[in-house]
This record gives C-alpha cells, structure tokens and sequence, in this order.
C-alpha cells in the first residue's frame, strides 16, 4: 500500500506540474510545430486564403459568399470568427499559426500600432483604388503607406421605436409640452419626455423607456467606447474647432474630461429609465437589450446600424421595420441642437504582410470582387448590410434596412446645417483604457464608486496608457 | 522479465518521451525564454532582459490576482478536504444505498469546468435575483461562487479517494482497539488518519493545485468582475496576454512566476504531508 501511493502519488505531482506548464504556454505549444511549411505554395496557384472575420452578427452570411466565390474562381475563402470582444485573442493566437488570417480587420490607428508588423502597405493597390476620392482620407495611413482600407459606414444614435413614441405624443394624460420625436433636439427636451413616459409606462405598456443598460464582461462597449466619444468628441473640438478631432485625439497626451457631467446626464438617464434594475445590469448583455427593444418592452436603445440584423432575429419581434428610427445622443453639451448622429468606421481590412506575395494578391482579388462583382456588391447590400465607401457602388446600391437608411439620412443632412461626430473613439489610447473605463461604470451603477472617482480614473488612465503606448 | 524490460527500455518509452517533448518540454523552454522578451506573436520576438519581470511586479493586477486565489485557495482546500472525509466516513459505515450516494455525489466530477460555471451563474444569479443583484455586484459574492462550485466539483472525487482509504485501514487494529475500550473520536484521530495518510497527501495535493490553477470556472462564472477583483491568476495571466497589446511578454512572465509558485507550493505540500504517512 505504502509504496503504492507513492509511486502514484509521485506520478499525480508529475501530471499536475505538467498540466501547470502546458496551461501557461498553450499560445507556445501552437507555434513551435508552425514556422516552417508557411510558404510552400509559391508558384502553385494560391488554393486558400483565410478571413478573420471580426462581426460575429452576420458571419453566416460570409459563408454563402465563400461557396459562391470558390464556385467562381476556385479559391477557397476560409472564414472564421471571432466572439463578440474576443477579435484581439483570437487574433494574436490564429496569426502565430502556420496558416494564418491572410486578411483581418485593425480597428483604426491604435490597432494598426499593434499589429504593424503584419499589415502590408495597400498604397498602390487595386483595392485601395477603389475608395472614393473622399473617404480615402478615412483609411489608416502611416507615414507614405496606407495600411488600413475602411469597407463599411456606420452610425450610431438612440435607436427608437415610433410607433410607442407615436402612442406617447398622442396620449392624453401626458404632461411634457414636447409635440413629436422631431421636437426633441437637445438633453433638456429628451429628459422630460423620457422621464414623463417612464410615468406612463402602465399606459404604454412598456416596461421602461431605455432597453437595459448592458453592463456584463464583453458588453460595456456601448458606454465606455460608444457612448464615450460625444464628451470627448466636444472636448476636443472646443480646443481646436478647424481641426481633425481624430488626430487631435491621437496626439492628446491627457484629457481634462471636460463634459463628464453632460456624458453623467444621459448615463443616469439610461439607468433610471430602464427596463432593467439596476442591481441586475451587470448580468445583461447586448443582445439582452436588443431583445428588449424588439420585444417591444423599451421604446429606446442606444445602438448602431449593426443592431438591425439583432433586432429582426429576435423570435417573437414586435416591431416593426418602418418604425425604427435614430435619435442623435444627447447629453446637455451647449450647441447640441445641430448634432447628428455619430458616423464613422472603425472596420478596415488589412492584408497580411507576412504570408507569401501570392496569396497577399489572392487575398486583395477576393476583397476587389467582394466590392465590385455584381454577386459580391449585392450580398454586401443586402446580406452584409454595410454602407460602402467604394466607388464601385451607385447611390441605389445602398443597404435598405431601416437603419442603414437612416444613417444615409442623417449623413445626407450634413448638406445642411447638421454636424454628425465622428468616431473618434479610433483614438482611444487602448483596449485597456475602454475596459477600465467600464470597469468603473460598473462600479458607478453598483455604488461602489461616485461619479468623481469615475472621472478621475478615466483621466488617470487616458494620461497611463497613452504613456505606456508611446513606450 | 526483468532483463528484457531493461533491454526494450528504451524503445518503449521513446513514444512517450516524444509526445512529453513536444507538448511540454518545448513548450516550456520556449514560454520561459518568451518571458525575456518582447513579441507580438510567439514567432517574432526580441529580447529584452528582465523588464517584463519588473512590469509584472509592479502590475496591481497581478499582486491583486495573487492574494485572491491564495484567499480562495485556503478556503477550498480546507473545505473541500473536510466536506470530502465526512462523506467518505458516512459511505463507509454500512448504510443502506452508499454506492448509489457515492455515484451521486462523484457525477459533478465528470462535468467540464466551463458547463459547471455557467450552471453556477445561472443557479447564483436566480436565488440573488430576489435582491436585486448579480454575482458580480459585490466581489464577496463572487468569492463564495467560486468555493461553493469548486466544493461542488471536487468533494466527489476527493471522498473516493477516502474512501478507498478508509477500507484499506486494517480490522485488527481497529477489532483491538475496541477491546481496549477507544472511543470512536480515538480511533478516527489514532488509527484511521495516520493509516489514510497517502490518501490525505494526493487529496491535499489535488485540491490545493486545482484551486491555484483555476481558470475555467473562474472565467464562466465572473470573469473577473467587478473591476477584476475576483480575478484570478491564471485569468490574469490570459488577460494580460491576449487582452492587452504590448503586455504580452509580461503576461509570459507572469506565467513563469505562476509556475515557480505552484511549483513551491505543491512539492512543500508533498514533502510535509509524506512525512507523516506510515507503513501499514
């Protein structure tokens, strides 16, 4: 018995050692068996490229497009997908192997830091030729080369529902003077009319005015990068108004934080008006909240054009595509009345520099036929959903789900007098600094922080990570 | 026998050794000269001394990761040990229908860790959803998660352990004892402990690794939240190095710290507890 164990339990301290390593160096093990067979198929036509999709909402929809182009060309598209806030792992694990992503997305110039070294410089390529002379300045340029190439327009606002809207300006017993949603062009008017509906909620039979306010691991997105931009956006814009708030952004080595109390305003809002406790926010994800909106228990949700696909899937959806509207955000910022909703990119593709020349070509001929075909430019319509910035692209060839529309609306009042933010959010300092950032919301909802030592940490870290990218 | 053993020794363990090399050894010499430099991916690194060792220290995350899991370590070690010896005691005594509560009671055991954890979230979340929280309001909530589903995963398995322990422990001492009047509380501390000593070493060892190296439940059930205080370190080393540009040479460095401490602490463990076990 004695020597049994012994040697049992010797053996037992063995495998649990073991397991220890190889659990820390799980990224390790993959890429010692890699680094050769990489390029073996040089003068062989290129059989398999590989697409690390970053959109989780409509990957099903790039598979179809892989068959057809394979039936087309007889290249084979391999795609796959990252979970939802998981694009940067999945990423670092998949590029390290011996086939790796040939094209991936870098979500701006802070992504394109880290990934440098892997993104091929498209300046003299077809691909990039194919932008329009007015939104190549949206592609991420460093120095003389062009190494990100933005493929999708998209706008964010509060999502809302006309039709309980409607039901609301209609209603008798209401006690807001504010006639329809067209009225509400400033915080102040937004307030009381949300607050009055929250009154009238039995009437209206919702359950709250705002979805709720997801705020699960993976799910803070929508605060602490989204919501985020429109303090920071005026910040910026106020110490230069000519300027490129974008590139203001990046060379900002610290933030005052300025309109805290305005981005306080409409986060309050959200969670006092919402259709969820606030004690139970931490547990509720995104597609929590869509769900609320589609099932018709909140009239409004803070989301972009992507949200469309959510919403329409949603089993048991109540409403209806034409009553689906934006609203811009507003939080109380002086001038607001001719704020837009927020436009911008942060989806650029980028071809990788470090598999052979062939397959880079291959990579960039199945994105110029994704966006100029006549197969790809209608699944990118309609499948995909994406508002292009390629020329190859008529004005009737625009995506017609009722956000995407409203997005083109928006982006067509900008003739007149309307100002529609751009996502300057690209210039956040890192990943890290959005988490910390929602880390602390969190803890603001839970009360376990005040507002101040919200603030606070968000200027401390913007001035943190900023150093530690420069590094 | 004996010779011809020797003979193909070396044949026979050569598959083994491969497979061993190649999943561990490598892997290891590799992560540790990883944690010297500075990459991106794996594959294109340079070197840069000891800073990833230094940021690693000086990362609040880290120390915060460490004292939580040597907290929850503590904790699940004790009571899971416990929980485990007092059912295996029970099964042991002729109950009616002790295999059928010894299968019960090992099935969480089977269950993957990830599974377990959303279970858990689910089931935590419904009973703290009369209060009007969730698991991660408040990181004590969370920390009690942890134990209550690590408790739940292990205690089967440990008390098998037990109880193939408890009937190894020889009848005559036991039937002598007894006829020199002992209580039952001085056979359990005189005869029955010292003689489950082995099973007590592998418990200890398996508990204590288990809960140092907890990742996956970890990961369903909180993620760390809030504010990564019920984080724990081999999160931590997975979020530093893939959530984070740049830190991944820290996040390597942390691993080889983890290693170092899991290491220490297992092999003290082992030499302590086998000290005290005895020949039967």
């Amino acid at each position: 018995m004695g020597k049994f164990s012994k040697i049992l339990a010797l053996g037992m301290a063995g495998c649990m050692l073991a397991s220890a390593l190889a659990g820390c160096n799980g990224g390790g093990g993959g890429a010692s068996s890699t680094a050769s067979g990489a390029s073996s198929q040089n003068d062989t036509k290129v059989k398999e490229i590989y697409f690390l999709n970053f959109k989780p909402e409509i990957a099903e929809k790039y598979d179809a497009i892989a068959k057809q182009y394979e039936q087309e060309t007889g290249v084979k598209v391999k795609i796959d997908t990252a979970a939802s806030g998981e694009y940067e792992k999945k990423l670092t694990s998949e590029i390290a192997k011996s086939n790796p992503p040939t094209i991936f997305q870098i979500n701006g110039p802070v992504g394109f830091q880290n990934w440098k070294d892997y993104c091929a410089d498209l300046k003299d390529s077809e691909f990039y030729k194919l932008l329009t002379e007015e939104n190549k300045d949206l592609a991420v340029t460093d120095g003389e080369g062009v190494y990100g190439i933005p493929y999708a327009l998209e706008g964010y606002g509060i999502i809302y529902n006309s039709e309980i809207m409607d039901k609301y300006f209609k209603s008798e017993n209401k006690k807001s003077d504010v006639k329809s949603t067209d009225e509400i062009n400033n915080f102040a008017k937004l307030k009381e009319v949300v607050e009055d509906m929250t009154a009238m909620k039995e009437e209206l039979k919702i359950e709250g005015v705002f979805a709720s306010t997801s705020m699960a691991e993976g799910n803070q997105w929508r605060w602490q990068t989204h919501l985020a931009n429109l303090p920071l956006y005026y910040e910026f814009k106020d110490a230069d108004p000519t300027g490129n708030v974008i590139l203001n952004g990046l060379k900002a080595k610290e933030i005052t934080f300025k309109y805290n109390k305005e981005y306080q305003n409409i986060f309050d809002l959200y969670l006092n008006n919402s259709c969820t406790d606030k004690g139970l926010l931490s547990s509720k994800s995104v597609e929590d909240a869509m769900a609320d909106f589609a099932l018709g228990k909140a009239a409004m949700v803070q989301n972009g054009n992507w949200g469309w696909s959510q919403i329409n899937e949603v089993g048991g959806n109540k409403t209806k595509a034409e009553n689906i509207k934006f609203m811009p955000i507003y939080t109380g910022v002086k001038g607001e009345e001719k704020q837009g909703i927020c436009i911008g990119t942060e989806n650029y593709f980028a071809i990788n520099s470090q598999v052979d020349e062939a397959t880079q070509k291959a990579s960039q001929d199945f994105l110029i036929w994704l966006f100029s075909s006549d197969y790809g430019k209608k699944a990118v319509t309609n499948d995909l959903g994406f508002i292009t910035p390629f020329n190859t692209f008529t004005e009737k060839e625009q995506p017609t789900d009722p956000l995407a529309k409203e997005v083109l609306a928006w982006k067509a009042k900008e003739s007149g007098d309307i100002k529609n933010p751009e996502w300057l959010f690209t210039a956040f300092p890192s990943e890290n600094f959005k988490n910390e950032f929602g880390a602390a919301l969190l803890e603001y909802v839970q009360d376990q922080k005040s507002w101040d030592e919200v603030t606070a940490k968000v200027i401390e870290d913007w001035k943190l990570e900023k150093e530690a990218t420069a590094q | 026998m004996q010779k011809a053993m020797k003979r193909w020794f070396p044949i026979l363990v050569l598959p083994t050794l491969v497979a061993f090399i190649i999943a561990f050894i490598a892997p290891f010499i590799m992560g540790v000269y990883l944690s010297f430099t500075k990459f991106t991916t794996v594959t294109n690194a340079t070197w840069i001394g000891l800073s990833n060792y230094q940021r690693a220290f000086a990362n609040a995350d880290f120390i915060n990761a460490l004292w939580f899991t040597v907290k929850f370590t503590v904790i699940s070690v004790i009571t899971i040990n416990l929980l485990a010896f007092v059912l295996a005691l029970l099964l042991t005594k002729a109950i009616r229908g002790t295999n059928l509560f010894r299968t019960v009671f090992f099935m969480p055991n089977l269950i993957g860790g990830i599974v377990l954890g959303y279970i858990w979230l689910m089931v935590i979340n419904g009973i703290l959803y009369y209060s009007n929280a969730t698991i991660t309001t408040d990181p004590a909530y969370g920390f009690w998660g942890l134990v209550v589903l690590m408790n739940w995963q292990l205690v089967g398995y440990m008390m098998i352990i037990y109880v193939a322990g408890i009937q190894n422990v020889s009848v005559e001492l036991l039937e002598a004892a007894d006829i020199d009047g002992a209580s039952g509380f001085q056979k359990l501390t005189k005869i029955t402990i010292p003689q489950i000593m082995p099973s007590i070493t592998i418990c200890l060892f398996l508990t204590l690794t288990n809960s140092f190296k907890l990742f996956d439940q970890n990961l369903a059930l909180t993620a760390g939240a809030p504010n990564k205080k019920t984080q724990m370190l081999a999160l931590d080393i997975y979020n530093t190095f893939y959530g984070r540009p740049g830190w991944q040479g820290v996040g390597q460095a942390k691993a080889v710290i983890f290693f170092i401490i899991v290491a220490a602490i297992a092999l003290t463990q082992l030499y302590l507890t086998r000290r005290k076990e005895v020949e039967s």
